[in-house]
């Protein structure tokens, strides 16, 4: 069908007469694509510019608006084979992007200055063996300072930031010790400076601030390339919408451009575009992603209708009633609201750990001034030693110990298809000990499929996915996906409210309902939410039961759950009668149906009560609250946007194993933090008895301070290590452009 | 030892432009698509086909 689409919202103008789109491009999977991408677009007429992002993989496109548009250049990448969908860059993301620029350019300086000091400081350590005089050691000292005051206060602002944040949220985290370490060692180096003394701190310093920077800089550039992904994914679902011009034509236009009072027509097997009213029409609605409940709802004039649903028999008319941000039922809303407060009270590892540490080292700090004083040393003597305690406790091992295990965590989660939204997420998973699923959708594939054709006879499911291909109803769609051939019947015709047919090499051959197919047999009991679908090949008449079916590895995951001493239920929007069968094939006993959002919070409360922790996977409207009270939370990337919004990581594909995946890989993670801070603790057992009786020179702090972070970074690299029996994350993670496009609800191309 | 107060300043010198020139090469985005950098080296495109 002709579709004029509306490009307006995504493209911006750069110049006269020129603007500029972002393309999230899918199929590149070889660096020769390149090539192939931007030398297709550059010789067509009207193209500016074309530059392809291989690490983002996003294609920017400038064209002059007179000569060419949008639409020609996207068809012209589908002939070469890969998908362009329009991209809107977020704001967080954008946000993110300017902060890693940041943290490089404080990198910048601080690796920078850490050289320069590094010459000069290795330069009066050699100079004490060979009798430096002492106005070269104070040049050098002061040259020291010159470069060391400047560079700590622009690349210390990271820290200095986050100290005073927290500080003035009356909490002690790790950049607390941190800052004031830096400060107190550049002060006194200054102090010793002017007074010719012989030891200076400048380059204990800047050589922390190097390592902790180092550690942000990878922390964020993983954020970023997770996040980047996941955005990317986003405009892969590109949820669109029809909507009527003021000229009653219909455009084509993004979700996110929709305005209440919209009209917008919704053509069966589409998903609603957004929070609706329904004008006109008549038709059955699937919103099984909002309620859980697979059976299908009768809708006419005046209904309203939620965002997600999917449309099933008639083409609808509807008015949009509340557009934008992703529309809730208010219940729900309420219910998010008050579950997400409870859990912004976690406390991440490294500040629980900061919140002992640091009033352990001041302390430590203080009582080795007063000690030095009634020993009868100078108040001068006293001081320096309590400052070199503080230098020498400063926590470059313990701030570096969590931050590394989680960039490396992250990138294997990431290489196994799953997305990490924040960074604590990881220290949640690892603690949870019960894993509560929802059914539809999360268990279950979010699209149906045709649940008997292991018992259908050889060939006929693909012959019968051949003629379904002719039509958009989602029941064919889900015949279709089954079948492996790719080409439809040349002259196959629906017959609008019975079904498709089509004469192949003199046989008729039918798809569609018992009438329509000639069926005599008695009417099947059905489970609830299963539909049926017959079909005729000559005098054949065969039965398609079509449901949502089980991932494909649910089984062995839930075992695999089990066998990790997780313990598993399933809490379900959908009748019991429909959770029972599911329950029993995966030998799950604890099972719930026809739970409101409601229920399934109470039912985490009485887990919690028993003292569980559990993890929720859950992808639907009414599992969003459940998502939030739960102490960690995944969802599949089918999710609704606010289920995604409120999990603690997203996971791809069709496949359950990515669940498997990201607790195993947390857990792993959470023993090699807690084992980084056991090395720190180690370290400081050594070094701070040293500091307290004075032992400690620059040149011993120095060195104390780098092999403790190379120590703790290296032990985090082991979590590299992937285990042998783990299926490579690659192959499962990615899912092909077809079942993606499956996974958001688009039916037919 | 007094050549030092000349040539430790240049030397630092030195290291700020190096220092200036990745400023500059971040701020032009250089560093955005590290990946795809790589590969443009060896793409001919400035051989026409």
């Amino acid at each position: 069908m002709e579709e004029t689409v509306d490009f307006a919202h995504w493209s911006r103008r750069t110049g006269a007469g020129v603007a500029e789109i972002d393309l999230a491009i899918d199929g590149i999977d070889c660096a020769a694509c390149l090539d192939e991408i931007e030398g297709a677009l550059r010789p067509l007429k009207g193209i500016e510019r074309a530059r392809l992002n291989l690490t983002s993989r996003r294609l920017t496109v400038a064209w002059r608006e007179a000569e060419t548009n949008p639409a020609k250049f996207i068809d012209e990448l589908a002939r070469i084979g890969y998908g362009a969908f329009p991209f809107e860059t977020e704001r967080a993301e954008a946000a993110e992007a300017a902060q890693t620029k940041w943290l490089l350019k404080c990198l910048a300086v601080a690796a920078f200055s850490a050289m320069n000091i590094m010459l000069l400081s290795v330069s009066v350590w050699s100079g004490e063996a060979t009798y430096m005089d002492a106005p070269t050691r104070d040049f050098f000292h002061w040259m020291s300072a010159l470069i060391a005051l400047p560079a700590a206060a622009y690349a210390g602002q990271p820290f200095f930031r986050n100290a005073m944040a927290g500080l003035r949220a009356r909490s002690l985290n790790m950049d607390v010790p941190i800052s004031l370490g830096i400060m107190l060692a550049l002060g006194m180096s200054v102090y010793e400076t002017a007074h010719h003394a012989e030891h200076a701190y400048f380059d204990s310093a800047i050589m922390l601030l190097l390592f902790l920077l180092s550690g942000r800089v990878f922390d964020q550039l993983m954020r970023r390339k997770t996040r980047a992904a996941a955005a990317n994914l986003t405009a892969l679902k590109g949820e669109r919408a029809h909507r009527y011009a003021p000229d009653g034509s219909l455009v084509v236009v993004p979700v996110g451009a929709l305005r209440t009072g919209d009209r917008v027509l919704v053509r069966p097997g589409e998903r609603i575009p957004a929070d609706a009213r329904l004008i006109s029409g008549r038709s059955e609605v699937d919103e099984s992603v909002i309620t859980g409940e697979t059976s299908r709802r009768p809708v006419e004039d005046g209904a309203g209708l939620y965002a997600g649903s999917i449309n099933f028999d008639g083409a609808l008319t509807l008015e949009v009633t509340a557009a934008g941000q992703s529309s809730l039922l208010d219940e729900v809303g309420r219910l998010v609201e008050k579950a997400s407060e409870a859990r912004g009270a976690y406390r991440r590892l490294a500040d629980r750990a900061a919140k002992i540490y640091a009033p352990m080292v001041h302390a430590t700090a203080f009582a080795t001034l007063v000690g030095w004083l009634l020993y009868g040393s100078t108040l001068h003597d006293a001081i320096i030693t309590a400052i070199a305690v503080l230098i020498i406790t400063c926590p470059c091992a313990l701030a570096l110990a969590v931050p590394a295990v989680q960039v490396v965590a992250s990138g294997s989660l990431f290489r196994a298809g799953v997305y990490l939204n924040s960074a604590e997420a990881l220290e949640r998973l690892a603690e949870a000990d019960w894993v509560v699923f929802d059914k539809s959708g999360t268990l279950t594939l979010p699209t149906p499929g045709v649940a008997n054709a292991a018992s259908l006879p050889a060939g006929l499911l693909d012959t019968a996915a051949r003629l379904a291909m002719a039509s958009r109803h989602p029941l064919a769609a889900a015949v279709a996906r089954a079948g492996m051939a790719r080409m439809p019947f040349a002259n196959a015709e629906e017959v609008p409210g019975a079904g498709v047919k089509a004469y192949v090499d003199g046989v008729e051959l039918r798809l569609g309902s018992a009438a329509f197919c000639e069926w005599s047999g008695e009417a099947p009991s059905l489970t609830p939410g299963a539909s049926v679908l017959y079909f005729r090949r000559g005098e054949d008449v065969c039965r398609l039961e079509i449901r949502q079916a089980l991932r494909s590895d649910a089984v062995e995951s839930i075992a695999a759950l089990k066998a990790m001493g997780l313990g598993v239920s399933i809490l379900s929007g959908d009748l019991p009668s429909a959770v029972a069968p599911v329950a029993a094939t995966l030998g799950i006993d604890d099972w719930k149906g026809g739970m409101k959002p409601a229920d399934k919070i109470a039912a985490l409360e009485a887990l919690k009560a028993r003292g569980l922790r559990v993890l929720m996977v859950g992808d639907g409207l009414n599992d969003a609250p459940a998502l939030a009270a739960a102490h960690g939370s995944l969802s599949p990337i089918s999710a609704v946007d606010l289920a995604q919004a409120q999990s603690d990581a997203v996971f791809l594909g069709e496949k359950l194993q990515p669940v498997v995946e990201a607790i195993r890989t947390s857990r792993k993670a959470r023993v090699l933090m807690r084992e980084n801070l056991g090395l720190a603790i180690i370290y400081n057992a050594i070094a701070v008895p040293l500091a307290v009786m004075g032992f400690v020179t620059p040149l011993i702090a120095a060195a104390a301070m780098s092999g403790s972070s190379i120590l703790v970074t290296l032990n985090a690299l082991r979590g590299r290590a992937v285990p042998v029996d783990a299926p490579s994350g690659n192959n499962d993670a990615r899912p092909t452009p077809a079942s993606r496009l499956a996974m958001a609800g688009k039916v037919c191309p | 030892m007094n050549i030092l107060v000349v040539l430790v300043p240049v030397a630092l010198f030195l290291g700020l432009a190096g220092l200036a020139a990745f400023m500059w090469s971040l701020r032009a985005g250089q560093f955005d698509d590290a990946e795809g950098a790589g590969q443009r080296i060896i793409s001919d495109d400035d051989v026409r086909r």
